[in-house]
């Protein structure tokens, strides 16, 4: 197992390092941007021209130099100063972090809530109508765009029932209650469409178990339909599950930028939106580059249970 | 060298026809939903080319008399706050739409080639090299690799296909990589190579045609997904800029409070998204089946 963690942990390096170019790059190819809109925030009478302004971010250094400085100081946690507000951009990160974490567990088991057991039952009755019913739901699902999902949640009941989902954030720790009512609606939807794949995924993993011989075995030593499904396939059937969790963590950063729009809710989402439309590079650079680093990291602990859950992974 | 390329006969135009044919029958009798899709697909790309004559008034023409009035004979699908006739709207963002979604489908699946060929059939430290930063690029959420680079490149339908094409067909090229791997094992290539031919000329004559199944059903599985995105960006006010009847633009902007009082605003554009997407996705899963087993279920 030992092993195992560290090959894991080598294979991040390159992946993190190709994934920082990508952010610094992108950046970079706006410099005269940032330095135009900086000069444009102070008065045109300061003392600050241009080449003293490029040479104290920087700039003015070769690229391999600028990139070496910025990967230093983003692993020592320093992701810059944001251009209009006093905050540095860690600290601003750091107070969006737990929020979009929160929406996007409460989604996760909405989704594993909806999707498993369906999936599993989906296997179970192979082209029955549930099954179709299922798969037709899941492929709908898949078509159904988050944000005009989250749209209707917001203008249907309050024009016929003048209810409307709660748009103001509490912190948890403040009141729970308020904090989840808030978030569960945009959960709930997040979770749904999260759960279209998951469901399929569920199924053809469990489909592919009950053609084992081993459950054939099961079935054939007299062990209830229940038995089998439940002690022998399942375990073996939700593996690869677990590795789709690791899959759909971008799709439910992706789908948490919508929701947090929607349901202002002041997570990474929102924080990347308005940094975008302030043009506020730091900020958009900042969470650029923490949401690559938590994929990377959320991937690598589910690399890391699957090795837990299957041996065979292990040793491979 | 051409000897060997000439004597491999082209495909009569005759027969070719008679190919589609066949496959379109197929398509038909083995799989009625993925054929359904077709359809309806089809249905919608004629409407956006011919949005222009089907479209009652013009898309931003404003009629203050008639504001936010649900649907009747005179406004189909309702008016919004400022007049325009969602209807007509809508056709257009139909056309906008297929415009994004064919041509970033296109680029998506050139650069899927150029990139899956190259690494697939050189291989060595090339192949090595890409792939990581393909694994990097892959790591990023795809929507929020777009925000970033909408921020960088500034909003509008060109960057917007340029951008979606760049980011589906990194992605994509890993299933064309795949395929190349194990077509540059057969023993067609290797007799190529064993008389002396061009890498060049077995890229062209060898590998392209027999990952082609491939191709063709990587581009239609993309057409939904380049659609959906681009929907998503124009709602978070990042894609093709207003007053253009973007889908997903007209659920948001200055467009969003008026969906209080006219909610008919709200559906329409929805409903066509979710259908074009859903008939994209069926027919791409249907001829993935029928082109390429080995993709099914993926």
């Amino acid at each position: 197992m030992k092993t195992y963690i560290l090959r894991r942990l080598l294979a991040m390096v390159p992946t993190l390092f190709f994934a920082s170019l990508i952010v610094f790059v992108s950046m970079r190819v706006i410099p005269g941007d940032v330095i135009d809109l900086m000069l444009a925030q102070n008065d045109v009478s300061t003392s600050l021209d241009r080449e003293a302004l490029e040479a104290a971010m920087g700039l003015d250094q070769p690229m391999a130099t600028q990139y070496v400085r910025w990967a230093g100081n983003a692993l020592s946690g320093d992701l810059g100063q944001s251009l209009w507000r006093s905050t540095p951009v860690t600290e601003q990160i750091l107070a969006r972090l737990p929020v979009t974490f929160e929406l996007g567990l409460l989604a996760l088991v909405v989704a594993l809530s909806v999707a498993v057991p369906i999936g599993i039952f989906s296997a179970t009755r192979q082209d029955s109508a549930l099954d179709y019913t299922a798969r037709s739901f899941s492929l709908v699902m898949l078509a159904i765009p988050g944000f005009w999902l989250g749209t209707l949640v917001m203008v249907f009941p309050s024009v016929w029932w003048r209810w409307a989902p709660e748009l103001e954030y509490t912190p948890f720790l403040v009141d729970p209650i308020a904090n989840l009512t808030h978030l569960i609606v945009p959960a709930i939807l997040l979770g749904l469409s999260l759960s279209a794949v998951t469901m399929r995924m569920t199924r053809t993993m469990m489909l592919e178990v009950m053609r084992q011989d081993y459950v054939r075995t099961a079935r054939a030593k007299g062990l209830r339909e229940r038995a089998v499904v439940v002690q022998h396939a399942l375990k073996n059937g939700l593996i690869p599950v677990v590795t789709l969790i690791g899959l759909q963590a971008p799709l439910l950063i992706g789908g948490a930028v919508v929701m947090e729009q929607i349901f202002v809710i002041p997570g990474m989402g929102l924080l990347l939106l308005e940094g975008v439309y302030e043009r506020d590079y730091p900020v958009i650079s900042g969470v650029f580059l923490v949401v690559g680093v938590a994929v990377l990291l959320i991937n690598l602990l589910v690399d890391l249970s699957y090795g837990w859950l299957d041996p065979k992974v292990r040793y491979g | 060298m051409t000897t060997v390329a000439a004597a491999v006969p082209d495909a009569l135009p005759g027969r070719d026809q008679a190919r589609w044919w066949r496959f379109t029958v197929r398509l038909f009798r083995t799989k009625p939903l993925g054929a359904a899709g077709a359809v309806v697909f089809a249905i919608f790309l004629l409407s956006g080319i011919f949005a222009g004559v089907l479209a009652p008034y013009g898309i931003n023409e404003t009629d203050l008399a008639h504001r936010l009035e649900p649907p009747s004979r005179q406004f189909l699908l309702g008016t919004d706050h400022l007049g325009r006739d969602l209807f007509s709207r809508v056709l257009m963002g139909a056309r906008l739409s297929m415009i994004v979604g064919f041509c970033a489908a296109a680029l998506a699946t050139v650069v899927s080639i150029v990139i899956g060929v190259l690494t697939g059939y050189l291989g060595g430290w090339f192949d090595m090299l890409t792939q990581r930063l393909v694994d990097a690029w892959m790591t990023f959420p795809d929507l929020v690799l777009l925000i970033v680079i909408v921020s960088v490149v500034g909003p509008g339908i060109t960057q917007i296909v340029i951008i979606l094409g760049l980011l589906y067909g990194i992605a994509g090229s890993r299933i064309v990589r795949g395929a190349v791997t194990s077509v540059r094992e057969h023993v067609y290539t290797h007799a190529a190579q064993s008389i002396g031919a061009g890498t060049f000329h077995i890229l062209r004559r060898h590998i392209l045609p027999n990952v082609m199944p491939v191709v063709i059903v990587l581009f239609t599985t993309r057409v939904g997904a380049v659609i959906l995105s681009e929907a998503a960006l124009s709602f978070l006010g990042l894609g093709v800029p207003p007053p253009a009847p973007t889908w997903g633009g007209m659920l948001s902007g200055d467009g969003r409070t008026y969906l209080y009082l006219g909610p008919w605003l709200a559906l329409a554009p929805g409903i066509c998204l979710t259908v074009v997407v859903y008939a994209a996705n069926v027919f791409g899963d249907a001829l993935r089946d029928l082109l390429d087993p080995r993709m099914r279920g993926t």
